[in-house]
């Protein structure tokens, strides 16, 4: 790999310098303030506060409502991640086929990412809202079938929809550069040995897509736990009766709407320590299956 | 057994065609070899009789069936390809077994079959391991045993040497030839190596932009070229050629600065007048003093070979090589002789480029 060398490395520190100065005034801090915040009691309207040790952690952890969190955000992230790359794969296997009109889907599929996680919760509430549109029709046909408002597994469907639609555009990028970079005359021998395509799809191309499976799991995984608050906050707000109440959202909901600085803080340290133990454990036990050479 | 016909078959992509109506019969249990400069159509060919590729116009059947339709695995053919493709997430045996596997054969059959395989391309010891732990060699051989294990009619070969070191190419060659012999099967193989194609061939096909320029055996087509494109493309080193006009009373081609070169009086006699494009085989001519061969060359270098060398002479504004085994006679820059045989001058048309003389033999292995 080439490397650049600078003689006068004030210039190099300059060159860094801007990205450096982002990346400590939003992610190190915060978290180092979060850090401090977890282990005292911070006061609402600022002020002093007071240091109480692993106080604010047992509280949370002794909270029946954070487990209950920790379960729905279990729940979104695996449905989510699911259907996110279901969708994405089945998507990308047909772009991949070249199929009429791929060239414009491909680029037509890209575009959701590109939409804010408000924007696309405020648009799917319009989509499964009961008192309109096409769910109104069903409720028309089928009495109180959907109420997301005051049933919370329809409510978690809605999310997880909601959350898997806008991370397809994403994984089906990274599908379908995968697939493209399964040689040809892999394909190709696969159907002299007279297996069909979906043979060749589940001997040959899947697979081979393994890598790829793994990092767009990892980097779902990760999103799901930590990028879903736009959608729950414009979609349910956390509700029914705390059905959606995600680790992210409740952070959210009792950092500032409770006040609760200090339960809040301590909340998003264990969610970053949930978060990097997840990437670790899929590093450490997945990566190593699927990689061939 | 299964032999192989091809009918005015054409091959276009969009608006641009690649394969300008091809003929071609193999017969069953016979090597053929397609050969030809990369972008002639070889490999398209090939292809299309795989049925990787779908037939644009025309008609190919294998075994007297017409297989234009048809899936690849119908086809009853086996292919080796270029990259050898590989299963790369699959064990050796995996990969050879993997036609088997797709066909449904119990495991324990497919087992006995894969191992007997692999046995006769000695690759017995490497069944467990992964192609990527494989040598360029080893690799080779899977893809040759995944083809053989199918027992194809049909064994089609995509350049499948291409990609080894020169040792390795010719012991695969040898290796190629030996199971072909012992499964019997048609083999249709492509290559732009010359050496492969005349060593490989019971026939060879030389092709170029799409059409066939020629079909015979290596013999034939190394002795009597039946254009001016095949008789450049076939030896090494490359055939000569210059321009001259045929005269039938001194039976000779005049070249434009008075030299004769003496062919047969009869070839002479039909082509008198006649504008040609002469073409002396490098091995053909022998070097003799100034002024007692055909006609005189500037010496200007040479090239040691080992057995023989190649001497280089310039006259008038080409360059003449010559394969001798002789020191080097004079010094670079000085005249020297040429002498050939009057039977050894290729004549071909200036105009279209085609042989001259022989036509029978060139004809008569072209399907109509």
């Amino acid at each position: 790999m080439r490397r650049a060398y600078f003689k006068n490395n004030w210039v190099a520190a300059l060159m860094v310098a801007p990205q450096l100065l982002i990346v400590f005034t939003f992610f190190y801090f915060p978290t180092s303030q979060a850090l401090y915040w977890a282990f005292t009691l911070e006061q609402p309207w600022g002020g002093g506060n007071t240091w109480v040790g692993f106080d604010n952690f047992t509280a949370i952890l002794s909270d029946a409502y954070y487990w209950q969190s920790i379960w729905v955000s279990i729940v979104y992230a695996a449905g989510s991640t699911a259907l996110a790359v279901i969708m994405a794969l089945t998507l990308a296997i047909f772009a991949d086929r070249q199929l009429a009109g791929y060239k414009l889907y491909r680029v037509g599929m890209i575009w959701p990412y590109a939409i804010a996680a408000p924007a696309v919760g405020l648009a799917f509430r319009f989509i499964f809202t009961p008192g309109a549109g096409m769910m109104m029709f069903v409720n028309q046909v089928f009495p109180d079938l959907w109420n997301p408002v005051d049933n919370g597994t329809q409510a978690m469907a809605m999310v997880i929809v909601a959350g898997a639609w806008k991370q397809v555009a994403y994984n089906f990028i990274f599908f379908l550069a995968g697939l493209q970079s399964i040689p040809r005359s892999l394909i190709e021998a696969g159907a002299m040995d007279g297996a069909r395509v979906l043979r060749r799809m589940r001997d040959i191309q899947l697979p081979l897509l393994a890598p790829t499976f793994f990092f767009v799991l990892v980097i779902n995984i990760t999103d799901s736990f930590t990028d879903s608050f736009g959608i729950v906050d414009t979609m349910t707000a956390g509700g029914p009766s705390r059905a959606t109440n995600l680790m992210v959202y409740k952070i959210f909901n009792d950092g500032f709407q409770g006040l609760d600085y200090s339960g809040a803080a301590a909340q998003s340290i264990i969610l970053m320590i949930l978060v990097i133990a997840l990437t670790f454990v899929q590093f450490r036990y997945i990566e190593r299956k699927v990689h061939y050479t | 057994m299964a032999h192989i016909t091809i009918q005015n078959v054409r091959k276009s992509y969009a608006k641009t065609e690649v394969v300008h109506g091809v003929n071609l019969q193999v017969q069953s249990g016979e090597f053929v070899v397609i050969l030809g400069p990369s972008g002639c159509g070889k490999s398209t060919l090939l292809r299309m009789i795989a049925g990787l590729e779908s037939i644009s116009a025309g008609e190919i059947s294998i075994a007297g069936k017409v297989v234009n339709d048809l899936e690849p695995h119908e086809r009853g053919c086996a292919m080796v390809f270029q990259n050898y493709a590989l299963y790369p997430h699959m064990t050796v045996g995996d990969n050879i077994g993997y036609g088997l596997k797709v066909a449904g054969l119990p495991r324990a059959a497919r087992v006995a079959k894969v191992a007997a395989v692999a046995a006769s391309v000695g690759l017995t010891e490497f069944l467990d391991r992964r192609p990527g732990q494989l040598s360029g060699g080893q690799r080779q051989r899977v893809a040759m045993a995944r083809a053989i294990v199918r027992e194809p009619a049909v064994f089609l070969f995509d350049e499948p040497l291409s990609n080894l070191d020169a040792k390795l190419r010719v012991q695969m060659r040898h290796e190629i030839r030996r199971i072909h012999n012992q499964i019997s099967a048609t083999s249709v193989f492509v290559t732009h190596d010359q050496a492969e194609g005349m060593t490989l061939a019971d026939r060879l096909v030389v092709m170029n932009k799409g059409v066939i320029e020629q079909v015979g055996t290596p013999e034939e087509i190394y002795h009597a070229p039946a254009s001016v494109y095949v008789g450049g493309f076939i030896g090494s080193p490359a055939m000569n050629f210059m321009g001259g006009m045929v005269a039938p009373k001194q039976a000779c081609v005049a070249l434009e600065n008075g030299s004769q070169i003496a062919i047969p009086a009869a070839l002479a006699a039909a082509h008198a007048g006649r504008l040609v494009h002469i073409g002396l085989r490098p091995e053909a001519l022998s070097l003799v003093p100034a002024g007692t061969g055909a006609f005189d060359a500037t010496f200007d270098f040479v090239e040691e070979l080992g057995p023989a060398r190649l001497y280089h002479f310039r006259f008038e504004d080409v360059m003449i090589a010559v394969l001798s085994a002789d020191k080097p006679p004079v010094q670079a820059g000085q005249p020297m002789g040429l002498k050939i045989a009057p039977e050894a001058v290729h004549l071909f048309a200036a105009d279209t480029g085609k042989r001259l003389d022989a036509p029978a033999l060139v004809q008569e292995n072209v399907l109509a």
